[in-house]
Order: structure tokens, then sequence, then C-alpha cells
């Protein structure tokens, strides 16, 4: 017998003897390319899935951490050099900005949101281009003020301020999740609906102003240097008593409570709440990062990965990396608000449940395009409000970064 | 080669005679005549370095001119533009601020890494005791990972636990936390203490180098001459310290003006884009917005610079070398 021909009768007798065929051809591989969780039991879950995944689809699935923050820079090779890999965890607005190295999955999306009671509005709008699902909503990580309960009370306050117009304690947190909510609510916006211009109004002045005066009573002086670890390290330091971030800063606290104490001996966590961002004239919105799976066009695979992404999006898979995450990431669909852990959570994790459903997107009231990643990368927004901070007039400061805007969206 | 010539009429026995290649006898083997023309065997072996230059040098080059001048962006190969990207990248004024960064910063830098460095050298090159491990140890800063060392001095400028605002603070200096990198002009004068920290090593160990290459007589007959520290190091070492000197300096100037590392860890071009510089900037265009046209044109506007400098510097050494 040739070599050839034993080879093709032992391959056909082994799939006789696994009782199916395999779903793909031997030896594909699925790389997906995820960012380092702040929930590291969320990436250890993940790589428990993986031999679950490659069972069920006849793959080998691998999953690869990196940084959040290196994740542009392996997008944008990966979609020049057209080779990476199959499936890439998208941020924000990425979608609109990476479209066209992006595979269109309406079908999934058509599933997913039909499967788990429809997506959160903005989880919709940030991979949704032009009518064309253009990624995978997968989660969302909602931000909230996470305050010392006991520092409030000090200075004589009950319940967390409901408006701006209360005083707050020293805090100043994920840069863009706190700057562009605070324009919104001060009835400031990038653009109108059109996409144009429309920051030079009387919304973003005022929220400059509030700003100037809010950081010279009440925030760190440093925090214009902070990146997204510094005010959680303040926080848990007992350096501030208040800053807006996710839920890891509680989730720390509780599993280190033996070390994190507060000045009292306690474990800090027993003091920590959490409350939503205070109302301004124009009402009460946060900005909530989303995040998706999008995959890759270049991808010798396409059809695996969609396979794979309906086996990891199902309600099994999801189910249980949701609860890995204890609260700090919420689905991107309604349906998890109704998820059994949130009767079970400690109580001050129970305001994430609902989080998303105030939330806008980037580019508002334009659509979330690939301009408003631009202005998002340049930090016109959140520059805005710094310059202010850092003593321009808040009339120079709005006249900066419209300037700037203008240039952008016309 | 050898060859046996039987004898003729009249000679008693055969000799052995060693006679130059039969060239009319018959035609150079064909690998023989190319390895005899100089032209083809000059181009056979410059081939592979220029290959290698084309494939890693001029053409990753001629692509960032190309993209400079197109409106590619991630995804999308675009079209030519001309100069449009060069002019929105002038207009913008976070370019600008960037601009001016990387003047400042390099010039500063390198004026700190000559100075410190010079002196540097100078008391190396005395005779102590462990001279050579103190030698060694001086070359550290250099040889640590650029990003591993900016974030030991990112940690000790944070913002809010920096052991040098808390050492300043408790020898009595300070009364409030100094802004190390929540101020743009604390940030950038923040990076080029690094820099200077990190480079000056570099200039120190090269111009030790070029110091033990002068002769100690000089020295000696200057000072039989009556010339003090100051004048044999001006008129002596200095004058002959000179070549090393510049060549160092275009090295340092190059590396410094295109610097991304030590900026993108220790600032990130924060806060308020106050510290960008070219590099930096033109990654954040370029990679995190995608707009790689841009961002390549932002790139670029370092390369006139850049050959300014080396043109003049190269000059400068090439008319001391004639002197």
């Amino acid at each position: 017998m040739k070599r050839r021909i034993f080879l093709r009768t032992a391959g056909v007798a082994g799939i006789l003897a696994a009782g199916r065929a395999p779903a793909f051809a031997q030896g594909t591989r699925l790389n997906i390319l995820r960012w380092v969780d702040f929930i590291p039991a969320c990436d250890v879950e993940l790589k428990r899935q993986a031999p679950e995944a490659s069972k069920a689809l006849g793959a080998e699935v691998v999953f690869e951490f990196i940084n959040a923050n290196d994740l542009q820079p392996r997008i944008t090779a990966a979609i020049q050099s057209r080779s990476g890999p199959d499936i890439i965890h998208m941020l924000h607005n990425w979608p609109h900005l990476y479209e066209n190295g992006l595979v269109e999955v309406n079908d999934l999306a058509e599933w997913q949101a039909k499967d788990q009671g429809g997506f959160y509005a903005q989880s919709e709008a940030y991979v949704r281009v032009g009518g064309r699902f253009m990624a995978l909503p997968h989660s969302i990580v909602p931000g909230l003020i996470a305050y010392r309960k006991s520092w409030l009370t000090e200075v004589g306050a009950t319940t967390f301020p409901k408006t701006y117009g209360q005083t707050l304690g020293h805090t100043f947190g994920d840069a863009p999740a706190w700057a562009y909510p605070l324009l919104w609510n001060f009835g400031g916006m990038e653009t109108d609906k059109n996409g144009k211009t429309a920051l030079d109004g009387k919304g973003a002045l005022e929220a400059v102003k509030f700003m100037t005066a809010f950081w010279k009573d009440a925030c760190d002086e440093g925090g214009l240097a902070w990146d997204d670890t510094n005010n959680n390290r303040a926080f848990l330091g007992g350096e501030i008593s208040a800053t807006l971030n996710g839920a890891s800063i509680y989730i720390a606290a509780k599993r280190g409570q033996d070390k994190i104490k507060d000045e009292k001996g306690e474990p800090m966590v027993r003091d920590i709440q959490h409350a939503r961002l205070p109302a301004g004239p124009a009402g009460s919105w946060s900005y909530h990062t989303a995040f998706s799976h999008g995959v890759m066009k270049y991808g010798k695979n396409p059809k695996l990965a969609k396979d794979f992404l309906k086996w990891f999006h199902g309600k099994e898979q999801f189910s249980r990396w949701f609860e890995v995450a204890e609260g700090f990431s919420v689905g991107a669909t309604k349906q998890w608000e109704r998820h059994p852990l949130w009767t079970t959570i400690d109580e001050p994790m129970k305001g994430f449940r609902t989080a998303p459903d105030n939330s806008r997107v980037i580019g508002y009231a334009g659509p979330p395009s690939a301009k408003a990643t631009e202005v998002y990368s340049k930090y016109v927004i959140v520059d805005m409000f710094a310059k202010g901070a850092q003593g321009t007039k808040a009339e120079d400061a709005v006249k900066w970064a419209a300037g700037e805007l203008y240039k952008i969206y016309g | 080669m050898k060859k046996t010539i039987a004898g003729g009429a009249g000679s008693a026995a055969g000799f052995e005679v060693a006679l130059p290649h039969p060239r009319t006898s018959q035609p150079a083997p064909a690998l023989t005549r190319f390895l005899e023309n100089e032209g083809l065997l000059a181009a056979v072996l410059l081939a592979p370095t220029v290959l290698l230059l084309s494939l890693f040098i001029a053409y990753p080059f001629v692509m960032g001119v190309w993209l400079s001048l197109s409106s590619t962006s991630v995804g999308n190969p675009g079209e030519f533009v001309g100069l449009r990207n060069f002019v929105k990248a002038w207009n913008d004024s976070i370019f600008r601020t960037a601009f001016g960064n990387t003047f400042f910063y390099t010039f500063w830098a390198t004026v700190f890494k000559l100075v410190l460095g010079m002196w540097l050298a100078l008391l190396l090159n005395r005779h102590f005791r462990g001279k050579r491990l103190v030698r060694a140890s001086m070359l550290l800063p250099f040889i640590v990972p650029t990003v591993l060392s900016t974030f030991a001095w990112r940690w000790m400028f944070d913002p809010t636990f920096s052991v040098l605002n808390w050492l300043l603070y408790q020898g009595g200096l300070i009364t409030t936390k100094l802004p190390f990198l929540s101020d743009g002009t604390y940030g950038l004068w923040c990076a080029i203490v690094v820099n200077t920290w990190r480079g000056m090593p570099f200039f120190a160990i090269t111009l030790l180098a070029g110091l033990q290459t002068i002769s100690p007589d000089l020295h000696e007959a200057a000072s039989l001459d009556g010339a003090n520290g100051w004048h044999r190091f001006w008129h002596v070492t200095w004058p002959l310290l000179k070549p090393v000197t510049l060549v160092v300096v275009v090295f340092s100037v190059i590396q410094t003006f295109s610097d991304f590392q030590l900026i993108y860890v220790l600032t990130g071009g924060g806060p308020a884009n106050a510290t960008h510089l070219l590099a930096t900037y033109a990654y954040q265009i370029g990679v995190a917005t995608g707009l790689l046209g841009e961002g390549a044109a932002i790139s670029l506007f370092m390369l006139p610079v850049l050959f300014v400098v080396v043109w003049v510097q190269l000059r400068y050494l090439r008319r001391l070398e004639g002197a």
C-alpha cells in the first residue's frame, strides 16, 4: 500500500472511530487576542474554556492576552500586514476605525440580540457601522464613583451628591470617562446630529468653568499625570476619598482585605460604596467602556472564527465568565441584568447591574465615527478640561478645543 | 603547472619544467572569466549588502515617504494627496508643541550629556583604586533597557507617592508636592533629566577612549611651560578631543531627536499633550488613530532637521581632519 493511500484510509478510520467528522482540518488553529483583564480570574477562566472550545469546534483555540494599551498597535500592524490573530478584542468604537479590516457579523449580532434580550444602545452604536455589524458586542465595564462612606459622613453628608452643585471629596478618575460625561451633563456636545462641530456652545463653557473651580477645591493636583491605575492606588492608599472607576477598586479591597485597611485598622472594603456621576443641568450621563470581538478579514478561517464567537458569546460560556468577573464586567445585552449573581453580590456592587443604561457614545450628538476616535486619541476633550485646570481661561480652553474639532469634523 | 617534456633529439633524458597556463590552447571556463571581470565581481560581492539595505532601509524609507504623501489609513490604501498631510500637521497646535518640545528636549539633553559626560570622563581618566569597577558600573544606566529604567524613574516622579517629593518634604525643602509629571514644563524637564542620566555614560566612555589616545607628554610639556589645569584642557585636551566629541554629539542628537521610548513610558505625551515629541505624536496619530499617512508626515518632519544637523557636523569634522 502506498503511503498516501494508507494515511487517507487511516484518517477515515479515525474519523469513523471518533463518531463524527472534525469541523475543520487537522492542525487548524484559532488565535484570539484580548486585553489583560483588570480581574485576573477572568483570564484564568478563559484559559480554562479554551480546551472546551477546541473540543467543540474541532480546532485548536488559543487565547493571547496583552496590555490594553498595546492592542491598537497590534491591530494596525495585523491589518496592514494581513496577518495576525483571527479574532481581536475591540474597545470603545474601534470597529468604526478598523471597519475595512473586519468581517461583517450581522447574522451573529442578530442571533445574540434575539437570544439575550437586545443590546444596550452604546454597545450597538459602537459596532454598527453604516447599518452593518462589524464586531460582536461582548461586555461593558461600567464606571461608577467609588467613595469612602466614612469620609463623606465626616463632612456631614449622608448620601453621595446627586448633582455637581454639591461638594465632593478629592477625586479625578479615568480621564475620558470623567471628561465626556461632564461635557454632556452641562449640555455640551462634540458635534451636532450631522456630525459637524458643535463644541463652542454654552454647555462646554459652563462645564470647563465648573471643572476649573472643582479642581482647585477638591482634586489631587497630581491627577493630571495619572494613568488608569494611579487613582486605584491613591484610593487604596487612603490618599483620596472618591474616584471614578470600574469595580476593580472594590474587588481589590475585598480580595486583599487583610492588607488594605482604613485609618482605624478595619478592612477598607467595608467603607467603600459606589454611586453614579452626579447630574448636571442637562442630565446625568455616563461613559462606560464597551467591549466587542472583531473577526479579522485577513484570517484564513472566518467561518471558524464566527462559529467560535457564537460558542463564546453563548449564554453558557458567557455566564461562567460573567460570574468570575463579579460585576466588574456586565453583559452587552439587557438579559444579564437578571442574572442570579446580582441577588448574591455584595451590596456596594449592585449599582453596576444597570449602570450601562445611561451611557452616551463619543462623538455625541453625531455618530461614534473614526473621526470621534481621532478626537479621543488626541485627548482633545480631556485636555480642554485639563487646560482649564491648569489656569487657561475657560473661554480660551473651549476655543482651542473647538478649533481642533473643526479641523477634524469640519 | 608542472609538465614532463620528453627529451628531443640529442637530449639524454626527459626533464620537468613549470609552464604558464596555456591561455591560447583552450578558452578559459566561464566562471574564471566572470571572476576575472572586476566590475562584475564587485557587483556580485556587493549584492547581498545592497539587497539588505534596500530591503530594510530603502524600502521602509520610500514607503514612509509614500505614506506621508497619501491619505492611507489603517485598512485603507488611500490615494496621493501631495503635501496635504504636512500642511495639516503644521496647522495642528499639538504638532507645533511637539515640534518645539523636540528641539528643546534635544538641545538641553545633549548639552547636559556633553558637559557631564566630559566631566565624568576627565575624572575617570585619573588613576585611583577601583578605577575599573567604577568605569564598568558607570555604564549601568546605558545597559539597562530604557523601558525598565524609565519605569523606575516614573515611580520616583509618581504624582501621589513620589519618593523624591517625600525626601524633599522630609528634608524641609518643600511644603507642597512638586508636580513632576502633572505640569507640562516640569514633565519635559523630568524627561531631560532621565535622558541625561541614561545617555551620559555613552558620552563619558567615548570621550574617555578619546582622552586615552592623547599622549601624556603633551600635558607634561604644557605643564613645564606653566599651563594650569584649565589651560591644559582648553589648549591641549579639547582640540585633540574635538573630532571624537563631534561624532558623539552627532549620534546623540540623532538618538535624542527621534526619542520615543522614554517619553512614551514616562509621560505618554501628557499632561494635556505638553510633553509630546515628534516621534510620540507620530505614533499617536499613525498607530492609535490609524491615520498612517498623517503619522508618517509628522515623523518625516524630523528628516530635514536631522539631515542638516548631520551634514553641518560632518562637514566640520572633515574640515578638522583636513587641517
